[in-house]
């Protein structure tokens, strides 16, 4: 395999609130690399985001506790100064957004938000950025981007906007590009060409991609790994094949069946059970046990550990491998058959 | 854009007629003493009270006057234009003594509001950026004494300690610039700072607010994630973005203090519009208190057209057409 950028070992990301300490992402860990694209997945307040944003340093220090490390670049970069991860930020490691329509400043022109990047962490002339951000319009597929250069985000359309913020995140030529729902807010048309415009440019720029989504059907098109986040832990980690063709987690089997495809229009979507818990108070033992339709004896008072499974992925749960075989296959083989 | 302005303008002049009709209703609604008597001087015979009636129109009824009164201010009279008559109370020219006392009160709103704008904006900012600090606490604290200190007892305070015991300043009353630039800076000072400080707390908190509001947005997030330090967020990015409702508000304040300066002007005895307001609408002197009114709608007016061109420059999204 190629090259690891990213690797993450027990990212632990703690808030300390008034109503308790929230426990957002608890001992994460995966390993990125050049040309993979990761998908992370899970539902609202799983966790995604907030592990993404510790990546980058986003979180204010003085209200987060942040541990575990990051290695990148031979570097922990959990540990870094907040200067050194500023010089970081949007040339080694980039990021994009769920809302295009709320992630560029609407005062300034999109030509000047990229040439702001540019020079942010290039000692280049004013005009030299231009050309370079220019160019990079027309890369993303802006039509007239000379032109366009001098628009502001009001005069951009939702798929262009997320273009320019691609577009943004790309100035530096990024080891690791970081895509955060990406294509929520956009049309479906729209989505599947943000979607390939990312695979286009981590395959020209040679980046690891990590897709944040709650979207299985974007995952299934992209991801060639894949993460499933619970609660804040990782349920179950492997390849997208795996993943999609023997799921372990009964979680995962749930977001499978309620996953819309049109093979099985026929059948009901089967909604998972109950609402994803408070992270400041997270379900002893396994926190999914609550929901989960197989929970039995140790679920409510042990967690279990992230372990691999015969065949190579991990996942996180007490049932034994040749239940978890025969109930994954009843369960989702049809709805499976889809997406496969 | 021209076409707008022109269009705004002209409702502007419309505006400031219904100002001024409404000027006249409330002052013959109000029950009060007869004009008359003043103008005509010490004991005056009926004959002469009716003459001066006659002369001054207040025989007739007030619509008619009224009339009469927007024909000469359209066309101007022999004292200039606009046509605003002569005082019942001084018997000088309306339009001599507005423009008299009007320099007074704009130099003190103009060295007030540079004050208050500096003042509030920065700390502001620096409460926004250092917020749940001690400074942060320390400036709301400031803001809350500016907010609830009255301007007369703050105005008193400040002649006592920096004029009467320290000597540092010149006292009350008002020096022409043209006349003695020191004395006119060591006599404003004092008036400057005590009606900036209510205004500098004010827009401190506006500030604070809409600052931290504008941090939560998501374009500062990318702007964050561009790796610009710190300061380049909140002066570059967060800053313009929190400009509309400073503005706004300023435009407003500066337009309200053109006639509504009137404790600051007491205390401190310059005289100055507001001062001249209250004086003639006392002596029942209608032309006075008309000319006072229209600078005040006047300047209502223009700073609102102002503000919502501002407005154009600010932010790209707003056209007007």
């Amino acid at each position: 395999m190629s090259e690891v950028v990213l690797d993450v070992r027990g990212l632990t990301v703690v808030f300390p609130t008034h109503a308790g300490e929230v426990r957002a992402v608890s001992d994460l860990r995966y390993t990125l690399h050049r040309g993979e694209t990761l998908g992370i997945v899970g539902e609202s307040g799983s966790g995604k985001s907030v592990s993404s944003l510790a990546l980058m340093g986003l979180h204010n220090r003085e209200r987060t506790r942040i541990s575990g490390e990051a290695t990148f670049g031979g570097r922990n970069i959990l540990a870094l100064s907040s200067k050194e991860m500023q010089d970081l930020r949007g040339k080694d490691i980039a990021m994009i957004f769920q809302d295009p329509f709320a992630c560029l400043h609407p005062m300034h022109r999109v030509g000047d938000q990229i040439v702001e990047a540019i020079l942010t962490h290039a000692d280049i002339s004013k005009k030299r950025a231009e050309q370079q951000a220019v160019e990079l319009l027309r890369e993303v597929g802006i039509p007239k981007a000379g032109d366009r250069f001098k628009d502001f985000p009001h005069q951009f359309s939702g798929g262009m906007r997320q273009r320019a913020m691609i577009a943004m995140a790309l100035v530096h030529s990024p080891s690791v590009l970081i895509a955060d729902e990406p294509t929520t807010a956009l049309d479906v048309t729209v989505q599947a060409q943000i979607l390939e415009l990312i695979e286009r440019v981590k395959r020209d720029f040679n980046i690891g991609v990590i897709l944040i989504t709650h979207d299985l059907g974007v995952i299934a098109e992209t991801a060639d790994t894949v993460l499933v986040m619970y609660a804040g832990r990782e349920m179950e980690y492997g390849t997208a094949r795996e993943i999609f063709t023997a799921p372990q987690h009964p979680y995962t089997w749930g977001l499978l069946r309620s996953m819309p495809t049109i093979e099985a229009r026929l059948k009901e979507l089967v909604a998972i059970e109950g609402t994803p818990p408070s992270l400041v108070a997270v379900p002893s033992g396994c926190p999914f046990h609550p929901r989960c339709a197989y929970a039995f004896a140790p679920c409510p008072t042990e967690l279990p550990e992230l372990r691999a499974i015969p065949g190579g992925h991990l996942d996180r749960c007490h049932l034994s491998p040749e239940i978890k075989r025969e109930m994954g296959e009843a369960n989702v083989a049809e709805r499976l058959g889809a997406v496969r | 854009m021209p076409l707008y302005i022109a269009r705004r303008l002209l409702w502007a002049g419309v505006v400031v007629l219904i100002v001024l009709l409404l000027t006249y209703a409330v002052f013959y609604l109000l029950p009060a003493g007869d004009p008359a008597l003043r103008f005509a001087g010490k004991q005056p015979t009926p004959e002469s009270l009716a003459l001066v009636r006659e002369r001054l129109g207040l025989d007739q009824p007030w619509y008619e006057q009224y009339g009469k009164f927007v024909k000469s201010f359209v066309a101007g009279d022999e004292f200039g234009w606009p046509g605003l008559g002569i005082s019942y109370n001084t018997q000088i020219p309306v339009i001599d003594q507005v423009t008299e006392r009007a320099p007074r009160t704009l130099l003190l709103i103009l060295g007030a509001a540079i004050i208050w704008l500096v003042l509030g904006v920065a700390i502001g900012v620096l409460s926004a950026i250092r917020r749940r600090t001690l400074a942060d606490r320390a400036a709301m604290g400031f803001v809350l004494i500016g907010i609830s200190t009255p301007v007369f007892w703050l105005g008193l305070m400040a002649l006592f300690i920096f004029w009467n015991k320290l000597g540092w300043t010149g006292g009350t009353g008002y020096i022409p610039i043209t006349e003695d630039p020191g004395g006119f800076f060591s006599h404003m000072i004092l008036p400057w700072t005590v009606l900036a400080l209510l205004f500098a707390a004010i827009y401190a908190r506006m500030t604070r607010n809409t600052l931290l509001e504008t941090l939560g947005e998501d374009y500062i997030r990318t702007a964050r994630a561009k790796g610009l330090s710190e300061r380049k967020v909140i002066t570059h990015h967060a800053l313009r973005a929190s400009l509309a409702p400073i503005v706004t508000m300023f435009g407003m304040d500066i337009a309200l203090l053109v006639g509504g300066a009137i404790i600051t002007e007491s205390v401190f005895n310059i005289q100055g519009l507001g001062w001249l307001a209250i004086d003639s609408t006392f002596n029942q002197d209608l032309p006075t208190v008309i000319g006072v009114v229209l600078l005040g709608a006047v300047a209502v007016v223009i700073m609102n057209l102002i503000v919502d061109i501002a407005y154009a420059f600010i932010d790209p999204r707003v056209r007007y057409e």
